[in-house]
């Protein structure tokens, strides 16, 4: 696959997105023009790209789409909700096709038969409307009203599109080209082929022809329009005198078939207009919205059909108003390749190392001088560090709005309404764990569609809104983000959690337990208190799964649930994975880093203990029993220990440990190095790190660990 | 860092020779050779970080240059008993296909490194069914040098990363002891 192809599979993908995006804010209501406009623009760029790259395919199930897109930009085709379920349809298509191209491939049968068929339904949606559409078109010389700004040029501009019947009725356009010539002077002239079919759908004897005309004369405007007398029923033809105002100019470009960014580029390098005209008139009919004061400036209108309405003109303006914005902030963003940007932060840490290196010489020599200089640098290369760390920072939105459609299916599935409210969006977190975020996020929303929220009949029985919804909210606390998934349902039964525990005997049958811990159960492995097993949910496979996932990104999940309320889940997870605060510390030799987030206290293993501890493997913590591990034995450090130990108490999954080491060094913030594939089975090593003397130390992962600890203690009891 | 700047050149050189250069180099008194189109640099040995409850052949990881590499020690590999550590020991970083089409630097530790030598197609023999003291699949031919044999390594197989990681695997199972047995 060569660049374009990858810029055109990547861009696609995106506008893919948006468009569904869009589509189901249309489900939602939001039929306005702004984002049917924005729909067919996205496949109006697929189109294009797919032009570029020659992909035809593409372009031949594209080009049926954008028609039935612009038909409903024009608002001849309505939308509804079968409507948009094709649509939808069609953009999960055109993602495959997509992908095709992505693999190189050719689409199979079976693509072929799902495209043709998606085609023949919107073909069958394009058919109805075809003839009010021409209407439309035949609107004439509506020019329209509003106070506006003028346009400077002298010229009269003449917009003509020529209806296809034109050849056949023995007209020549060119004809009325020359007759235009005789009244006075063609400045510029744009010829508009856009209209042009494919040409297996072209037929010769059409006309498709149309053309913006500057234009210079004596003339007046019936005189002019004159021109057009043969062929005044089969074509659309505007004319607009010199110095028009400039808004309705603009409107009435609107109404043309043709992209409209497009005609106003046309208009400004024909002369008609000036960018500032252009943007000027925008800004006007913004201010403007149904001024009663407005009324007909020229007197040539004769026909006023009034397809475009106050509202609408506003409308585009904003519309246009935002794409140029868009355009903006587009032109402020870099695609960057993630492997780049993980060199350069590998590289930024080597150089933080590096410099730490340095920073100890310079202490050593003892000239001042040097050693200012390199604590110095040795800042700078921190700031630097964290400012790349920051460029990895993706917005949690993107992750968020991609639920829309599941929750759109799913509730659909389960015949259930249900809306999806997202906020806090903008919070921050590392690329890394956005992307390991998706399927324990997915499983949750899921959950909450299937067993959270009532059908609409139980919910209105209940008094509850019919719909229900489903909130996806983010924030960030305290060097981490939260992310909770909260839904309005039914909430969980703490006396059925209570019995499945008993019954499955994960609790004692005299253990008090919080509620928070209750709600804690459903975590647990195969644990389930659904009814009946949907292909949703509901198999009691899962949540544990969620819990590990979140555990492995060193987060946490817990969940708040009242019956009849609804339930809260809250995952929180440190901002980046490339970054640990750690505990180091020194068995033997060698150096080993502790997560800091687990750690809880650190203790002297003192001498009476000591002796104690040689034949048991607990200590008495403040009453408490302390089961500890022996960092040295685990780990079979060959020479002989310190006079001292110390116990780093350890909290895992509410349980606390103690892991017993010879030298406690202290906390320290270190770039995680991943260990090679050799090591990917190893049990109680997460990773490795480079200290500032460039050796490497190992992080533990206390999970693990603990659980190897408990395997090789039951052997050696049995041994 | 020189070396590592040198070797792509001779590397080139080799490529277009049709991998006809090997590194040989010194494991308990014998003499093996690689080829140098695998090797990326040779660095002294130093600075390693042990990996406990790893069997006896990977004797740890190096920084190298900010990157975390595992030394394997080949004498041990071959099952010839660890490598001691002497002023000349080398590790010789080598570039092995990852289990899942990524490359990974693996370090070799071995007692010396001793030349780049030029061996031609028809000086390559087939492996011998048995007799060479090591796994008949580790090598890729004996090559004939001064009227003597170079066992000429297959640095894939002999660093297959998903065997090692197996062997890891195993070793963290078990106690050390007898995983030292078992490799």
């Amino acid at each position: 696959m060569d660049a374009i192809q990858q810029a055109f599979v990547v861009e696609s993908r995106e506008l893919l997105q948006m468009m569904e995006d869009k589509l189901l804010q249309m489900e939602g209501g939001g039929a306005d023009p702004d984002t049917i406009n924005a729909i067919f623009r996205a496949a109006h760029t697929i189109k294009g790209g797919a032009g570029v790259i020659d992909c035809k395919f593409i372009v031949e199930f594209t080009h049926v789409l954008e028609n039935l897109l612009d038909e409903m930009r024009t608002g001849t085709v309505t939308s509804d909700r079968e409507l948009i379920e094709v649509l939808l349809a069609c953009s999960d298509q055109l993602g495959t096709l997509i992908g095709c191209v992505e693999s190189e491939s050719e689409p199979d049968d079976d693509i072929n038969k799902v495209s043709l068929s998606l085609r023949d339904k919107l073909q069958h949606y394009l058919r109805i409307p075809s003839v009010t559409s021409h209407e439309v078109a035949l609107s004439g010389e509506n020019v329209h009203i509003s106070v506006g700004g003028e346009m400077e040029s002298d010229n009269w501009h003449i917009s003509l599109r020529f209806g296809p019947d034109v050849l056949r009725k023995g007209m020549d356009p060119a004809s009325f080209m020359r007759y235009l010539m005789e009244l006075g002077k063609i400045v510029h002239l744009t010829t508009l082929p856009d209209a042009i079919p494919d040409a297996i759908d072209m037929d010769a004897e059409s006309c498709y022809l149309g053309f913006e005309i500057s234009y210079q004369s004596e003339a007046d405007k019936s005189r002019i329009e004159s021109v057009f007398d043969f062929v005044r029923d089969d074509c659309v033809v505007q004319i607009w005198p010199p110095h028009s105002k400039l808004a309705d100019f603009i409107s009435s470009i609107e109404a043309l078939p043709e992209d409209t960014m497009r005609l106003g580029e046309i208009l400004i390098k024909s002369g008609a207009l000036t960018r500032n005209e252009l943007d000027l008139a925008l800004n006007t009919q913004s201010d403007r919205q149904g001024d009663p004061s407005s009324q007909p400036k020229i007197g040539d209108v004769l026909v006023n059909q009034g397809a475009v309405t106050a509202e609408v003109v506003e409308a585009a303006a904003v519309k246009q108003g935002r794409i140029n914005e868009k355009k903006t902030i587009e032109s402020q963003l870099i695609r960057v390749q993630a492997a780049k940007l993980d060199q350069l932060i590998d590289l930024v840490g080597e150089m933080v190392i590096a410099s730490a290196g340095a920073n100890m010489l310079a202490r050593k020599s003892g000239e001042t001088a040097l050693v200012e200089s390199t604590s110095v640098i040795s800042m700078l290369v921190e700031q630097i560090r964290d400012s790349t760390l920051q460029l990895r920072m993706v917005q949690i939105g993107d992750s968020f709005t991609r639920f829309q459609r599941v929750v759109h299916d799913t509730s659909r599935e389960l015949g259930k309404d249900i809306e999806l409210v997202i906020s806090g969006s903008e919070a921050e977190l590392d690329k890394s764990v956005v992307e390991k975020l998706g399927d324990p996020l997915m499983h949750l929303v899921r959950n909450a569609l299937d067993h959270g929220i009532e059908l609409p009949e139980v919910r209105t029985a209940k008094g509850k809104p019919a719909r229900g919804t489903l909130r996806l909210n983010a924030y960030h606390e305290s060097g981490s983000i939260v992310i909770e998934i909260i839904d309005d349902g039914a909430g969980m039964n703490r006396e059925k959690i209570l019995s499945k525990a008993h019954e499955r005997e994960l609790i004692g049958p005299n253990q008090t337990l919080s509620d928070s811990e209750i709600y804690g159960l459903i975590f647990e492995p195969g644990f389930s208190t659904a009814d009946k097993v949907t292909n949703i949910s509901g198999r009691g496979v899962g949540l544990d799964v969620v819990k590990r996932n979140i555990t492995a990104l060193r987060g946490s999940v817990e969940v708040e649930s009242h019956e009849g309320v609804g339930s809260t889940f809250r995952i929180r997870l440190p901002l980046t994975l490339a970054i640990i605060d750690g505990f180091l510390v020194g068995v033997g030799r060698a150096s080993y880093v502790i997560p800091l987030g687990t750690v809880v206290e650190c203790i002297e293993l003192s001498e009476k203990d000591r002796a104690e501890t040689l034949s048991r493997q607990y200590i008495n913590l403040r009453g408490e029993v302390l089961p500890f591990v022996r960092m040295r034995e685990q780990f079979e450090v060959a020479e002989p220990g310190g006079r001292r130990e110390n116990i780093v108490v350890v909290q895992y999954a509410g349980q606390k440990i103690g892991l017993v080491v010879d030298e406690l060094m202290g906390e320290f913030q270190t770039v995680i190095k991943p260990l090679g594939s050799i090591f990917k089975h190893i049990k109680g090593i997460g990773g490795s790190t480079i200290l500032g003397s460039g050796d490497v130390a190992l992080i533990l992962d206390v999970q693990s660990l603990v659980a190897l600890a408990a395997v090789h203690q039951n052997r050696m009891q049995a041994a | 860092m020189s070396t590592a700047n040198n070797l792509p050149v001779i590397a080139q050189a080799a490529n277009a020779a049709e991998d006809h250069q090997y590194l040989t180099f010194l494991l308990s008194g014998e003499m093996f050779a690689i080829a140098i189109l695998n090797i990326k640099e040779i660095i002294e040995y130093g600075n390693l970080t042990i990996v406990p409850m790893m069997p006896g052949f990977i004797r740890g990881v190096i920084n190298l240059r900010g990157s975390v590499v595992p030394v394997v020690d080949l004498s041990a590999r071959f099952g010839r008993g660890k490598t001691e550590v002497s002023r000349r020991t080398c590790i010789v970083i080598i570039e092995v296909a990852g289990s899942d089409e990524s490359k990974q630097d693996i370090g070799v530790m071995v007692d010396s490194v001793s030349e780049v030598l030029e061996i031609p197609r028809s000086e390559i023999e087939p492996p011998p069914a048995f007799g060479a003291k090591i796994r008949v699949d580790f090598i890729h031919g004996m090559g004939k040098v001064a009227g003597k044999f170079v066992i000429i390594l297959d640095a894939d197989r002999v660093l297959s990363v998903d065997e090692l990681s197996m062997l890891g695997q195993a070793a963290g199972a078990m106690p050390a002891a007898q995983a030292e047995a078992a490799a």
